[in-house]
């Protein structure tokens, strides 16, 4: 217990004292990539050794007796084999105890997680070409998950789950798919996150699951989804679609909505035209078939009416009328049509006839204030052509009073 | 033609026509004078608005006000301090609002939620909204735009 | 009652001053009568319509802010909130295009009437000077309400302006206040509109009415026979008279003009979007856009712009100088070959405008 005490007091001394890791040292010298990595490296910054890893004897400093260093009787295991490293990473990592030395709020339970992943399974059973800790995490210059260079940052996760799921030759043995990552860029997803640098988009991992990955079983779709689009899964799960979905197994939000390439919704999704997703179940003839139509035309309706207002409100506008009222009004009316496309997930006519009820109420009096305004302009013009005639008889008092005074001359 | 048709044709030529020059005097002074005199709102409401009262808004609200053509949001934030934004969610438009049970600002479209400095903290919206400078002219809390 | 007032403001003032001179020019003052007497009219028109772009220039100036920031808005608050403001406006935008019309007219009748000759030179070159000053002030003022029309329109004709040989370059940055139209832009012209202009109008007004006061109206070759026979009409009160009939009769024009096209505010100004479709300078510089639009990219070797411009530039010396170049007129001869130089100018200047507005 001494003994044991001792020296692990003396290795840390040597640590602290020397400072130094030979191991990184002397690759350093030789210009090994992964020791030139270390330098950013989490681990290294926490003063975790090569040899904590890999094994070995990290005091040992004297060039040419690297044998006495990488010495399998110290430990060392050389480069880890796949199947073997969520046990290395793990050693540390699910220890709570010992990760709250460096970060309180780390979570410990990323190996556990991964062993119930389809990565974690498929290693399990042998593969060694399936995703390990390494594999996403890199092995050297490992940064926080939070730091823009890591390769698991949010912007950069989707590159790094496509450096397999999108490579078909790796994928080949395992027949899914590999079309999700050119199909999650060309979503809405996709260009929020890459295009506007949306951090609150979802990539691979908020809806799979980063160490527990594992595609989204059915009954969990739109809960998946409906973490971040919260008004459209209440809507849906109040609807009849909900009970309908569930018994016939289908993925309710991805049904219609898509998964990777999610696109943009258009007001056309909804109804019985050549767009429509309704008319890939229901036919004519049915309830729901009534149901979509109107609810088609409802929503067509109210943006008929803000069209018509707008286009009024803009000609005052343009006239030099003053319109903020009207422009207020139509915000609103705006925000009726907001409330009415979440509406379409209520699967139903009244709520969403009420809101468009509303929203029509708004249009028209942004309509008519509108109208009011163009009016007013019709009224002045009319003044001043009044004026015209006034001036005019000035103009032919002048003439009369020029041809009396010139009478009398 | 007699000389009294004569005259009286001159006082009516004459009556024509000085009733016409005042009536054109009168016509033009009078649009004239009401020209520069200011209107009741002495300045274009598009820069600065008063939004409201000292001591309107007891801290943890905030109430929708008028700035141009724009809905704006006054808050008294639950520590009293009185800020005001642009009233538009960055999302899809809708008008945003202050929750008292959040004690922040929410977007009811789509439950988009800002915290009281105007940042986007959860839900769609992807920017933050935009803050205007509220400052205190006697009685009244007077929100201007940064230009 | 009015008249003995006036007697008494008029005794008073002339134990002070001594009016008994004015009173006597006023009295003895005639204008000639023959048969292109109502040719005339023109000069006093084009002082009318720059009466009230006074006028109502100032009254404009209470309420309008020149910045780019605040520009649009302020002319909106006049349109909107300021009591008659949109009438006011629609008179200043109104009465400003009136008044080049008239001054081109006025230009036009004292061409063809030889008016410019000797001893009226002077005369010619203070109103050709306030021609050109006029359209200074339409192409400044124009700018002001920054929208979208006024400011592409300004980028266009700056333009145009860059493009005068080994002086462009200057002359852009000079009216842009820097490279492109920006806010720099809307002070300097809002300066000029406001300043420098109305200085330099007000200069050569004053000296161009002075001249005429002092040489009399000019009449033309035709009619120096049928002038002479009769004593001309009495300035006060048979001309006077008419003077003002014919200014209600231009304000009856301009009312309803006002009335039947009424300004609009348009859109605000926005530099990054791009130039609306069919942009043009204001219509008296519509002839000159026109021309440089249908000109080949070369014209023998040279570019056909540049070709242009120089062309534009020699004819309004020519004009300018008409004075000095007519030898026929300073000898009180009649040369048919400069009224068909000019007849052809007129033609050219109408087709080519029309020419701007028709053709896409």
């Amino acid at each position: 217990m001494m003994r044991a005490g001792l020296t692990f007091l003396l290795m840390t001394f040597a640590g602290v004292a020397l400072g130094q890791d030979n191991c990184l040292d002397c690759h350093r010298e030789l210009e090994d990539p992964a020791a030139l990595a270390m330098s950013e490296d989490v681990h290294a910054q926490a003063s975790v050794s090569c040899a904590d890893c890999h094994g070995g004897d990290r005091t040992i400093e004297t060039e040419g007796d690297y044998q006495l260093a990488m010495d399998p009787n110290k430990g060392f295991i050389g480069v880890p084999d796949p199947g073997d490293i969520p046990q290395l990473c793990g050693r540390c990592h699910s220890d709570a105890s010992y990760m709250h030395r460096f970060d309180p709020n780390l979570s410990v339970d990323q190996v556990a997680q991964y062993w119930t992943s389809v990565h974690g399974q498929r290693l399990r059973e042998g593969a060694t070409d399936v995703a390990q800790c390494a594999s996403c995490h890199h092995a050297h210059g490992v940064v926080s998950a939070k730091d823009p260079r890591s390769p698991v940052y949010p912007t950069r996760i989707p590159e790094t789950c496509g450096a397999c799921h999108a490579d078909p030759e790796h994928m080949a043995a395992y027949g899914i798919p590999t079309d999700q990552l050119s199909e999650y860029r060309a979503g809405v997803h996709g260009r929020a996150l890459f295009d506007r640098g949306d951090l609150g988009a979802p990539t691979c991992n908020s809806c799979h699951g980063n160490h527990g990955a594992a595609p989204p079983g059915v009954t969990s779709v739109s809960l998946v989804c409906g973490t971040c689009h919260g008004v459209q899964k209440e809507l849906f799960a109040a609807s009849p679609h909900q009970e309908a979905f569930d018994a016939i197994d289908e993925p309710e939000c991805e049904s219609c909505h898509g998964n990777h390439n999610i696109e943009a919704p258009t007001d056309d999704f909804v109804g019985v035209g050549d767009e429509a997703i309704c008319m890939t179940c229901h036919g004519e003839g049915e309830p729901a078939y009534g149901v979509a139509a109107t609810v088609h035309e409802e929503i067509s309706n109210l943006k008929g009416a803000m069209a018509a207002a707008r286009e009024v409100v803009d000609r005052a506008a343009r006239a030099g009328m003053e319109v903020s009222e009207a422009e207020l009004v139509l915000i609103d009316a705006n925000q009726t049509l907001v409330e009415s496309r979440n509406l379409v997930h209520a699967f139903a006519v009244e709520p969403l006839r009420e809101k468009v009820e509303e929203g029509l109420a708004l249009a028209t009096t942004a309509r008519e204030m509108g109208v009011a305004a163009l009016a007013e302009v019709d009224y002045r013009r009319k003044g001043l052509a009044l004026s015209v005639f006034f001036i005019l008889l000035l103009a032919v008092g002048l003439y009369l009073k020029i041809r009396q005074i010139e009478e009398r001359e | 033609m007699s000389a009294s048709w004569r005259i009286g044709r001159r006082s009516f030529v004459d009556l024509l026509l000085g009733g016409g020059v005042i009536g054109s005097v009168v016509s033009f002074l009078y649009p004239v004078l009401k020209f520069v005199m200011p209107p009741a709102v002495a300045e274009a409401m598009d820069q600065s608005v008063v939004a409201g009262k000292v001591g309107e808004l007891p801290p943890n609200s905030g109430k929708i006000f008028k700035f141009g053509r724009r809905p704006g949001l006054l808050i008294s934030t639950p520590s009293g301090e009185l800020r005001a934004y642009d009233g538009i969610c960055t999302h899809l438009n809708c008008t945003v609002q202050y929750r008292s049970d959040f004690g922040h600002i929410w977007c009811a479209c789509h439950n988009g939620h800002y915290d009281t400095s105007g940042k986007n903290i959860s839900g769609p919206p992807p920017r933050p909204l935009e803050r205007y400078t509220v400052s205190i002219r006697g009685d009244d809390i007077v929100v201007s735009r940064n230009s | 009652m009015l008249s003995s007032l006036g007697e008494r403001v008029f005794h008073w003032l002339d134990e002070r001053l001594d009016l008994q001179p004015i009173q006597r020019f006023v009295r003895e003052k005639s204008v000639p009568s023959h048969r292109y007497s109502w040719c005339y009219f023109f000069g006093g028109a084009t002082l009318f319509f720059f009466m009230i772009q006074v006028a109502t220039g100032v009254l404009l100036l209470l309420y309008y802010k020149p910045t780019a920031e605040a520009a649009f808005e302020s002319v909106r608050f006049i349109m909107t909130e300021v009591s008659f403001g949109w009438l006011i406006r629609s008179l200043h935008s109104w009465s400003a295009n009136l008044m080049v019309l008239a001054a081109f007219l006025h230009m036009a009748t004292v061409f063809f009437m030889r008016a410019y000759r000797k001893p009226r030179e002077l005369t010619w070159y203070t109103g050709a000077t306030l021609l050109l000053l006029a359209m200074g002030f339409g192409f400044s003022g124009y700018l002001l309400p920054w929208n979208e029309l006024a400011f592409f329109a300004t980028r266009v004709g700056t333009d145009m302006a860059g493009k005068v040989p080994l002086v462009g370059r200057f002359l852009l940055e000079f009216l842009r206040g820097g490279e492109d139209v920006t806010g720099a832009t809307l002070t300097r012209f809002f300066g000029f509109h406001v300043a420098v202009l109305p200085m330099m109008a007000t200069a050569l007004i004053l000296f161009h009415l002075l001249a005429i006061q002092r040489q009399g109206m000019s009449v033309p070759l035709s009619q120096k026979e049928a002038s002479t026979t009769n004593a001309g009409m009495p300035f006060f009160p048979n001309y006077f008279l008419r003077e003002l009939m014919g200014w209600a009769i231009a304000l009856a024009i301009l009312a309803a003009l006002a009335s039947l096209f009424p300004w609009e505010l348009g859109e605000e100004a926005d530099a990054f979007a791009p130039a609306p479709a069919g942009i043009k300078p204001e219509w008296y510089f519509v002839f000159m856009f026109q021309t440089l639009k249908l000109l080949p990219a070369t014209v023998a070797g040279v570019e056909g712009e540049l070709v242009g411009l120089l062309a534009f530039g020699l004819a309004g010396l020519a004009w300018f100088f008409v004075p000095v170049l007519d030898i026929r007129s300073s000898r009180e001869e009649p040369s048919r070959w400069l009224t068909l130089m000019g007849v052809a100018a007129l033609l050219f200047i109408a087709i080519m405008t029309l020419l701007g507005y028709v053709m896409p």
